[in-house]
């Protein structure tokens, strides 16, 4: 993955001496982030590193006080999340923000639905596009969910994070941030959350993952980014370290 | 990648099918026994007139429906309904004596309408806005909307003096008499006073304008995004809310819709009972929540449908129609309804607690 980065390609994103103060804490000091097409970066730190607040000036939660963040070279400014969704910057919640009482279809295309009318009087959902695009993108991904129009109440762990990265996909996104995508899994479906970055990665759609989880990180990344009190303290291939190394960074003794 | 859930669990499937007909049947299991038990329940008549009689109930509670639905609940709406219906039949007296019906109805409806509208909007702005619980909005407003109906009649009923008002309210579509045969609209002419009573009328003007608005709610709650989001802000406001769904503007459409329901059904009131009345609405806040929740909706939000709506509201309707017909005291009626109410929403708690294990 190295080599990538070095051949010139150009940054899907690039983040440039972002930084962000709540009162006199700063949060995030004066810290920049590359992201290649196709790249799985973990951005790892104890809690209060800044990791959060890195990713939300990303995701457009957070307005950054200083920096620039530059989208396949071009400079963006988002004032809302939504802003960041519509440039293809999606962000997976640790919650994932599914409605447990409708179905994975209608999850999908929560806020964009695709109507036709009917009789020409109203619009109406258009659930059978709904269906058949939710499993072309599901296939897209490897994923085999029976019946899509059972309501998310009644999937698994697995399921939902399936569901709600499929829906991060639809939208054609350009980035996807995941915030502990494992936290709340047991351990076979923390394996399929890891198979499906690495068919994200395999399509070219490159990966910011938050992680608490050192196994996480080195089943999926490429590249660790290492935060301490709002500062990078560390950008390293994942082949190149150890658990040990990263936990020395976290906490600053190395 | 194959992502398989574990086997469905027998007991959850029966809960889950449970709770989805025992309406259903125990509404077959009700019209059954009163057919069986109870004389002349079962014949043309009575059914027009539980239907008629469940007109005013059914109307606010289709408001109702979408309410609970959208994770909140409407305490104001019988005494919107009350406000309403005082307002319009005050507007209704004021017209010159010789407007035409259509005016004079559509003058008091849009004057209901509008106080009522008031009303929808103060509570959606107060819930959706300010994020007053539902419950204490909605509250207050109770208050506000019974103070000013009580205050614009003194207290007392409104009779409202409009010709052919009460024709309208009580009329049907059709007309049938044995020896003069069927009219539309009108009773035949030329019938003498005494004759009147043999004759039968078919669709009630009331139960009309019921299922009209029925349909219409029903479409929009299942098959539009106005409706879909209703659903997705019961489940989860917040994942609502991320996904760009406009949340703040459909809880207010939603508030006032309720609002515009109970004035409607304050208008049907006027017509059907020629005067208007602050209290007209009062027992339908435990009526129109009972029929919601009889009808499948939980108190959590995020489920729920008009037509189990129906349903609620045809066993609180049949219910009491049948008790009359058994000469047993109608004020049972409440006490039953207060049990069903219970039962439902017990099934309702069971559904959930298993969801969530």
């Amino acid at each position: 993955m190295m080599e990538k980065q070095n051949t010139g390609t150009q940054p899907v994103l690039q983040a440039v001496n972002l930084t962000k103060r709540f009162g006199g804490l700063v949060a995030v000091n004066n810290v920049s982030l590359d992201i290649y097409p196709g790249e799985v970066v973990a951005l790892a730190g104890d809690n209060g590193a800044g990791k959060s607040t890195l990713i939300k000036m990303i995701s457009g939660v957070y307005r950054p006080d200083a920096g620039h963040i530059y989208l396949e070279g071009r400079e963006i400014t988002m004032a809302s999340p939504l802003e960041a969704r519509s440039l293809g910057i999606e962000t997976i919640y640790q919650d994932l923000a599914l409605c447990e009482n409708l179905d994975a279809t209608v999850n999908i295309f929560l806020g964009r639905e695709p109507t036709k009318r009917l009789l020409g009087l109203f619009k109406q959902v258009d659930r059978n596009l709904m269906l058949a695009e939710s499993n072309k993108v599901l296939d897209r991904l490897d994923i085999h969910i029976p019946n899509l129009r059972r309501p998310i109440r009644q999937m698994s762990g697995g399921q939902r994070q399936a569901v709600a990265i499929a829906r991060a996909v639809y939208w054609n996104a350009r980035l996807v941030i995941m915030d502990e995508p494992t936290a709340a899994l047991g351990v076979p479906e923390q394996r399929k959350v890891h198979e499906l970055i690495h068919t994200l990665k395999r399509q070219n759609v490159p990966v910011i993952i938050i992680s608490h989880n050192l196994q996480d990180i080195f089943a999926v990344a490429d590249r660790i980014v290492v935060m301490r009190r709002g500062h990078k303290v560390g950008d390293v291939p994942a082949g190149e370290v150890t658990d040990d190394d990263l936990v020395a960074m976290m906490v600053g003794s190395a | 990648m194959r992502l398989q859930t574990g086997e469905i669990r027998s007991s959850r499937f029966w809960l889950d099918t449970l709770s989805k007909i025992w309406a259903w049947l125990f509404l077959l299991g009700m019209v059954a026994f009163f057919s069986v038990a109870g004389d002349g329940f079962l014949t043309p008549f009575n059914i027009q007139a539980i239907l008629a009689n469940m007109a005013i109930l059914m109307i606010i509670a289709i408001g109702q429906t979408y309410v609970i639905i959208s994770g909140g609940i409407d305490l104001s709406v019988g005494w919107v309904m009350g406000m309403a219906a005082v307002i319009s039949a005050t507007v209704m007296n004021r017209l010159p004596e010789s407007s035409p019906l259509w005016l004079v109805v559509l003058s008091g409806l849009f004057a209901g309408l509008l106080a009522a509208w008031i009303a929808g909007l103060v509570n959606g702005i107060l819930i959706a806005r300010l994020n007053v619980p539902p419950f204490i909005a909605t509250l207050g407003m109770f208050g506000i909307a019974r103070g000013i109906g009580f205050l614009l009649s003194g207290g007392m009923p409104v009779p409202i003096y409009v010709r052919g008002l009460g024709f309208l309210g009580n009329g049907f579509l059709l007309y049938h008499h044995p020896t003069a045969g069927w009219s539309f609209l009108s009773p035949p002419p030329g019938l003498a006073q005494a004759e009147l009573r043999n004759l039968t009328g078919y669709f009630p003007f009331v139960v009309i304008v019921m299922l009209v608005l029925l349909v219409i709610a029903h479409i929009t709650l299942s098959r539009t995004k106005f409706g879909l989001h209703t659903y997705a802000i019961g489940g989860n406001k917040e994942a609502a809310m991320r996904a760009g769904i406009p949340v703040e503007r459909r809880l207010v459409a939603i508030y006032l819709l309720s609002a515009t329901f109970a004035a409607i059904a304050g208008i049907v009131y006027n017509v059907r009972f020629t005067n208007g009345a602050a209290n007209a609405g009062e027992a339908m806040l435990l009526d129109t929540v009972a029929a919601v929740v009889i009808g499948g909706a939980s108190l959590f939000g995020g489920a729920g449908t008009v037509i189990g709506t129906l349903i609620g509201a045809l066993i609180i309707s049949v219910l009491a129609n049948g008790l009359v017909i058994l000469r047993v005291n109608p004020f049972w009626q409440f006490i039953a309804v207060g049990i069903v109410i219970i039962i439902a929403v017990l099934i309702d708690q069971a559904r959930e607690k298993f969801a969530q294990e």
